[in-house]
């Protein structure tokens, strides 16, 4: 069934009409309630995996549903059903009014709905392309891989793709409708050196990449021939992988996925909600210096293509750039309807949900740090002894004591200003409200990851996408095991 | 008004054992050779109460369908969540389609007829009173829960709230050699997550729970939330240490995710694919002798138990490591092909795809030592009670994590540490388990007692 960008979905396949939809808000606000809106979302996707060089798995789902939401103050009832028919849409309503007690509000006339963007306009979704296509791809990955080197063992090729038509109705008039593509490739290798060889070693790579596209994107530059040289070439790195060192030392991040670090370091902390509750360490920095004054960092919804990217917010709101640090001073949070409501700022367009089954919260998008002036040449040239992390795997953050990880999984030594041995994968741990702080060098090479990135937040999974040029970092704590006559690096 | 609701739950339950032996029936009809049929319907409620005021209150039920289809040796599957006949109709003919274009896999199938069944009795996974609570005594047992906390001293002055959740769920599977199986479970719990506050203005957060199948086990909300503030009251000052190799405590919480670890390691899929440094290791010493590891999907009223795994097959008790060797891997149907062996019943199967290896009561046997006396043997030394970051690569072993805790000082526990890393390799890890605690407690389906490991890296200044 194809449904591509079609305007007025739920209208044309469920019937709903605009009174019906005035009729859910005023059932959702029968027992007051300062808000109400309606989320109706439907869902195709596509899963499929190579392993073994057979396309072992391949599965197709649909999943519909409508989340009412009714905000009352701060408080918020959420009540939804995975069933489109009037009766359980109102009960819905009427379950998530329970959280407002006062009179009825019947306030609910009219929709307005606003200009919003078209960041990717595909003419055919992925989920609707041809699968033998998208099965072709992951064979051509496999092919690749095993063909790149000997010592590549195991080889998992996995394309997913995803087209989620939404429809958001609000009592102040909101009306948005989107219909939002998603496809990723992923290649996963397993290296092993020969038995024979006298020194049993084994590494894993993995690389992917995708974005809100078509599936023409993989027929451009990042075909699965790209990514699964990229995952193979990391597997085969690992094979002479030397211990990481421990304890603090300089830190050169390159440019990119280890973007993941504002991601933990400062993202997280400054989405409005915990800032709203003061359980965020960024609580009461706004206008304060966080970072060195050579770090700009935003959030930016509205980036043609890209896996974080949105029309509008899963609030119907249009998404925008927001700069979160400007020349190393704090100067904004990432907001939702609610808490840019309670804290008096504007809505930022960063409310989203993981789907109709979720009330939605501040999320971040495509979050990065812009461009500085620094040859990433000298940058390296700059460091005695230190480590150069280029590719990671995920991240944490404690939000309220600031602390945060980030997990290298290549790396190499730097001695003396040049780039020497790949060590083994090791955490880097540090203090979001400082860490920027000690940027002391911000590259010219500004690049965004390539699209594989999700993000989770009290249990909902959303995709977003992270940047970075290469930068200096003074002092980060490296989490390696190496001893003292084999790192140098302990104090 | 009890017989009208005894009634009508069990034509519901009919409905769905109906559903799912008619999408079989279609699919065969269709010309698969073999098919499977997934039904899960649940409901859930959950509320959190932050600073005395209701923050949030949701309340919904919603169900499933998923189906996997065979022709010969290919298989694919396909899931929706619209019930109509037309919804299950698109669903059937997308699964056929789809198998049509996969593999040969001369692996693939549905088990064998005679290994499917369901174990038999009460295994206790199901009580009617986790909603026996009345909605207005569900929000007040969090909000009692994060007063408890909030009461618990002048410094903890914040929190992210207290929280009661509640939900029940049905599972109906059933396959084209006439297996149907289903059962229901239920589930509670209540949290607390409360943030202190030292006269530096600095902040820490952590949290306590519990959790039950049955609302009548459930801690009450005043030890949750004590709990709760103890554990974050004693993260307050929190400084980092010089980078040392030092013994390391594992408190249970923590200690669980090395539990996770020897999972992960021993999951067939990682073993036949030899992603996992423990393939091949049957019948060898991984692990020191005084560690045995078991999986028990059997267990009456454990958070793991199920009567039957995803394919159909009844649960049991799997010794996997025993004094140190390897004893067992843990298998689902597929896997177990693969490498030559018998299924152990493990697997797990969501709607989708192929099934997956997941655990049952899967456990640490405890030791003879007390938690403290663990800790009083130590000179100097670091007790973990929070990891942060997921580094653990079961490829090579190679293990690196962020960690908070306490510093050990002359068997006491001196002062609050953060901000540090913990690494080494899981192959020495396990083999370095050298005390295991007394204290073993299920708070989920993977449960550790407190333990001790040797030759760890301590990363700091």
């Amino acid at each position: 069934m194809v449904i591509a960008n079609q305007e007025r979905f739920f209208f044309a396949h469920y019937g709903l009409t605009n009174h019906d939809l005035e009729t859910y808000l005023a059932a959702a606000l029968s027992a007051g309630g300062d808000y109400a809106d309606l989320y109706f979302e439907y869902l195709t996707s596509t899963s499929l995996m190579v392993d073994e060089s057979l396309l072992k798995s391949a599965s197709q789902g649909i999943s519909a549903g409508c989340g009412v939401r009714v905000v009352s103050g701060e408080r918020t009832g959420y009540a939804y059903t995975d069933d489109l028919s009037p009766q359980r849409i109102l009960h819905a309503a009427r379950t998530a009014a329970l959280i407002a007690s006062a009179p009825s509000k019947t306030t609910v006339a009219g929709f307005q709905q606003k200009p919003a963007r078209s960041l990717y306009p595909v003419a055919l979704p992925s989920v609707d392309a041809d699968i033998t296509a998208k099965v072709e791809l992951l064979m051509r990955a496999d092919r690749t891989a095993r063909g790149f080197d000997p010592r590549i063992k195991e080889v998992r090729a996995s394309y997913a793709d995803e087209l989620r038509t939404i429809l958001v109705a609000g009592s102040d008039g909101t009306f948005a409708e989107d219909s939002q593509p998603l496809a990723r490739v992923n290649v996963s290798c397993i290296a092993k050196t020969d038995a024979s060889s006298g020194r049993e070693s084994s590494g894993r790579g993995t690389s992917g990449g995708g974005g809100r596209v078509a599936l023409d994107f993989f027929f451009g530059d990042k075909t699965p021939e790209f990514f699964a040289k990229e995952a193979a070439r990391q597997a085969i790195l690992q094979l002479d992988a030397r211990e990481a060192p421990a304890g603090d030392m300089e830190v050169v991040l390159g440019p990119g996925w280890p973007g993941v670090l504002l991601h933990e370091a400062v993202g997280h902390g400054l989405e409005a909600d915990f800032n709203r509750k003061k359980t965020s360490a960024f609580a009461g920095l706004i206008g304060k210096r966080v970072a060195s004054e050579k770090c700009t960092v935003v959030d930016n919804g509205t980036m043609p293509w890209r896996r974080g990217s949105l029309n509008v917010d899963d609030e119907g709101q249009p998404t925008q750039e927001t700069v979160l640090i400007e020349n190393g001073i704090l100067k904004g949070y990432l907001s939702d309807k609610l808490s840019s409501k309670l804290m008096g700022l504007a809505d930022t367009g960063n409310g989203r949900r993981e789907s109709y089954e979720h009330i939605p919260m501040p999320r971040m998008t495509n979050t990065y740090m812009l461009a500085g002036q620094d040859d990433p040449g000298d940058i390296i040239r700059s460091v005695k002894n230190g480590v150069y992390a280029v590719n990671f795997g995920g991240g944490q953050v404690d939000i309220t004591n600031g602390k945060f990880v980030f997990s290298a999984s290549e790396a190499y030594l730097i001695e003396n200003g040049q780039i020497t041995a790949p060590i083994k994968g090791a955490t880097l741990i540090g203090n979001g409200p400082d860490v920027l702080t000690r940027v002391s060098m911000v590259g010219n090479d500004l690049k965004l990851d390539e699209g594989v990135g999700t993000c989770g937040k009290d249990g909902q999974a959303v995709p977003v996408g992270v940047g970075i040029p290469t930068i200096k970092i003074d002092r980060l704590t490296v989490g390696g095991t190496a001893k003292r006559e084999t790192g140098g690096f302990m104090q | 008004m009890t017989t009208t609701l005894e009634t009508s739950e069990t034509k519901l339950v009919t409905d769905l054992k109906e559903i799912a032996t008619d999408v079989v029936r279609r699919a065969m009809k269709g010309g698969a050779t073999a098919a499977e049929c997934v039904v899960r319907e649940g409901d859930e409620f959950s509320t959190v109460v932050r600073l005395g005021q209701v923050e949030t209150l949701k309340e919904s039920g919603s169900r499933a369908i998923g189906v996997r289809v065979f022709f010969g040796q290919r298989a694919a599957s396909t899931y929706s969540s619209d019930f109509s006949a037309a919804g299950i109709e698109r669903m059937l003919k997308s699964a056929l389609e789809l198998a049509k274009i996969c593999s040969e896999d001369p692996h693939a199938g549905i088990p064998e007829a005679g290994k499917l069944g369901s174990l038999s009795g009460d295994l206790h996974l199901y009580h009617e009173d986790v909603y026996s609570l009345p909605g207005p005594e569900r929000i007040e047992y969090a909000r009692r829960a994060e007063k408890a906390a909030l009461d618990a001293d002048p410094r903890i002055k914040n929190s992210e709230g207290g929280s009661f959740d509640a939900a029940t769920g049905r599972k109906v599977l059933a396959n084209s050699h006439g297996f149907v199986g289903e059962y229901r479970r239920s589930y509670c719990s209540v949290a607390v997550v409360p943030i202190a506050q030292d006269a530096n203005g600095l902040m820490q957060r952590d949290y306590w729970f519990s959790v039950a199948r049955s609302l009548a086990k459930l801690d009450s909300a005043e030890k949750v939330g004590k709990e709760a503030a103890r554990r974050t009251l004693r993260r307050l000052g929190a400084r980092k240490v010089k980078t040392a190799h030092v013994p390391v405590v594992l408190d249970p919480m923590v200690a669980s995710s090395m539990l996770e670890h020897i999972f992960e390691g021993v999951n067939g899929d990682s073993v036949y694919r030899g992603a996992s440094f423990l393939a091949g290791k049957l019948g060898q010493k991984i692990a020191g002798v005084n560690v045995t590891v078991v999986d028990d999907g059997a267990m009456p009223g454990g958070f793991g138990t199920t009567p039957f795994d995803g394919e159909g097959i009844p649960t049991r008790r799997t010794v996997v490591i025993e004094n140190g060797i390897l004893k067992s891997y843990l298998l689902n149907t597929y896997t177990a092909k693969k490498l030559g062996l018998e299924t152990t019943a493990n697997a797990s199967r969501g709607l989708a795809g192929t099934p997956g290896i997941g655990p049952g009561n899967y456990f640490l046997e405890p030791g003879t030592k007390a938690p403290n006396q663990i800790i009083a043997e130590i000179k100097n030394g670091l007790y973990v009670t929070e990891f942060l970051g997921h580094g653990a690569n079961l490829v090579t072993g190679d293990y690196s994590r962020g960690a908070s805790g306490m510093w050990i000082v002359n068997g006491e526990l001196a002062y609050p540490v953060e901000e540090i890393t913990v690494a080494g390799n899981l192959k020495e890890m396990f083999c370095n388990i050298s005390e295991i605690g007394t204290d073993l407690e299920f708070r989920g389906s993977v449960a550790s007692p407190t333990i001790r490991i040797d030759g760890l890296t301590v990363g700091g200044e």
